[in-house]
């Protein structure tokens, strides 16, 4: 690994600078998600007085447990929703940006401040509009024929959560779809112009392509924060509810470990969703070291 | 722009509009409906213009709060996020500024394993060691505390990459100029990395007093003292007692007033803030 030419020659001093950042990381990192790995492969008595070592019990379970399987499926449709419908909304609206010359500036200021807002918040704005009994959307809904209840609907309440999720992250996807357009040379776009190419045709046959590596790199992030970052949101619109419709299994760890107290089980599928960002993060660095190369 | 299509300009700021007001439609709704009195909202339609109770909701909510919902005046919740805010953006920004030092200006025994034990913590977020965690809190007798709501947020591989990759971009020969005046290495860390790194730290500190603000998991576990609420936590209870009683002008004048500070931040700090996001998550 990289350091400088010439190096202070002290001992002592590196590890009294490393040891803030390296005792937090042990404590309240390395230590509890190890713990999370034992008690995963244990059981304990209703008492807590004792636990047994029982192997891949609590996996086997899991995994025949159709309630698990059920909030798997659920995760993933939740998780892909709301990577596409956000990042469509983002790519839209960051093209559009980037025609504009100096009103471009206004709408990007207007466009990126949802990034700041708790998601448990957005979970309360959303949860408003779609009330039932008050809110806005039901109301025009109503005069659509449609009936709006998420307290009952399973698949209203998925909507419900997929279009906070979505909104929250609109943001975010903007500002590195504008970073990414901005790297793109204008020479390439000018020339296919003079040959002729609408501009239809230019984004989908050079810009889209060129992108190509903003896109990527977004799927994983938007992935990453529909599976860990919308607690908040399903705590605030539908905790789970109705009937598990949309107990996502980062809100499921939770129910089941800290409202249920089964800790086994949620100690397991703690792991598995350790697993599953872990290879999401090998993912996303392995990309960025292409991308320096692209 | 290459060419000049008019009709093409027009439908590019009638999709800009469109996205503004999709973007902006849920927050004047809730804005909306803190200007009103509690009759609004007790069956039919959600107001769509002003009303006049604006003064009278928020200074009710910043005063007293929510008396059946358990949780205290909103003054006492924004307090301890801003206080939580801060603490966990200096906090991480000085020791990840330490360790980013002491990993590129210093060669030592296991800088490669310290290297790997702050690069793992990316991927140990607090949603898959919820319960083990929290044990560990309550064994260190931290829980119903700042430092409980604090310290186990504060380290961070992000900054403390974000700073290693800066410290390689300075050139060697001012390390060497100092050594030669006879610096030591506090001194150079202090009167030249540290000013250097300034727009650095600022750029971070947008993101990650962010990042402390909307944390709501962590708070949710480790507080059950209502002196130690924080907005973002607080206003959940809130919102579910507006279930039950039409207390939804409260609740949205809290709402408002829980979004506000890390939201100006971003509008008034944009360059830093456009600057701390994408830097961060290279």
């Amino acid at each position: 690994m990289q350091t400088k030419r010439t190096i202070f020659p002290s001992k002592l001093l590196p590890y009294i600078l490393l040891a803030p950042q390296l005792a937090v990381t042990l404590i309240f990192f390395i230590w509890p998600a190890l713990q999370a790995v034992k008690s995963s492969f244990e059981r304990e008595d209703p008492f807590g007085f004792r636990t047994t070592f029982i192997w891949f019990d609590n996996y086997r379970r899991i995994f025949a447990d159709p309630n698990y399987l059920s909030s798997l499926g659920r995760t993933a449709i939740f998780a892909i929703s709301v990577t596409l419908l956000s990042m469509a909304i983002s790519l839209l609206l960051a093209v559009a940006v980037n025609r504009l010359l100096r009103s471009g500036k206004v709408y990007t200021t207007l466009l990126v401040w949802p990034y700041a807002v708790a998601p448990v918040v957005v979970g309360i704005l959303w949860w408003f509009i779609f009330n039932p009994s008050i809110g806005l959307a039901p109301y025009i809904l109503r005069g659509l024929g449609i009936s709006w209840n998420h307290r009952i609907d399973g698949n209203q309440a998925m909507i419900l959560i997929i279009i906070a999720a979505a909104w929250k992250q609109i943001s975010y996807n903007f500002l590195f779809f504008v970073a990414g357009l901005q790297s793109v040379p204008q020479s390439l776009n000018e020339a296919a112009a003079i040959d002729g190419a609408g501009p239809f045709k230019r984004f989908w046959t050079i810009i889209f392509p060129l992108i190509s590596p903003t896109t990527f790199f977004l799927l994983i992030i938007n992935i990453n924060y529909a599976m860990f970052d919308t607690f908040g949101i399903v705590d605030a619109t539908t905790s789970g509810g109705p009937a598990q419709a949309t107990n996502i299994l980062v809100y499921k760890v939770y129910t089941d470990g800290v409202l249920n107290l089964n800790i086994g089980s949620s100690a397991a599928q703690s792991v598995i969703l350790m697993l599953i960002v872990i290879a999401l993060t090998i993912v996303q660095f392995r990309f960025v070291e292409r991308r320096v190369q692209y | 722009m290459v060419e000049n299509r008019p009709f093409l300009t027009f439908l590019t700021h009638l999709v800009l509009i469109a996205g503004v007001v999709i973007v902006v439609f849920p927050v004047y709704l809730a804005f909306i409906a803190s200007t009103h009195g509690p009759g609004q909202f007790v069956s039919g339609l959600v107001p769509l213009l002003p009303g006049p109770h604006l003064v009278e909701n928020y200074s009710t909510i910043w005063n007293e709060g929510l008396s059946s919902s358990g949780a205290p005046p909103i003054w006492v919740m924004m307090m301890n996020s801003l206080l939580m805010a801060v603490a966990i953006a200096v906090g991480k920004i000085a020791i990840s500024l330490l360790s980013a030092y002491a990993i590129v200006y210093f060669k030592f025994p296991f800088r490669l394993l310290a290297f790997w034990i702050i690069f793992i913590t990316l991927m140990l977020p607090v949603e898959v060691r919820i319960i083990p965690t929290f044990a560990v809190v309550a064994n260190l007798g931290m829980l119903n505390s700042y430092q409980g709501l604090i310290l186990p947020l504060i380290a961070s591989a992000t900054a403390t990459f974000l700073f290693r990759q800066f410290f390689l971009t300075i050139p060697d020969e001012l390390m060497e100029a100092a050594r030669v005046d006879g610096a030591g290495p506090m001194k150079f860390f202090r009167d030249i990395l540290l000013p250097l790194s300034r727009t650095n730290i600022a750029a971070l500190f947008v993101i990650l007093f962010i990042f402390g603000w909307v944390q709501y998991m962590w708070p949710l576990l480790v507080t059950s003292d209502s002196r130690y609420y924080t907005i973002v936590m607080g206003i959940k209870r809130l919102a579910a007692s507006a279930d039950s009683e039409p207390l939804w002008h409260l609740v949205m004048a809290a709402v408002i007033l829980a979004m506000l500070p890390p939201v100006l931040v971003v509008i008034f700090m944009q360059r830093l803030f456009v600057k701390g996001l994408v830097e961060t998550e290279k």
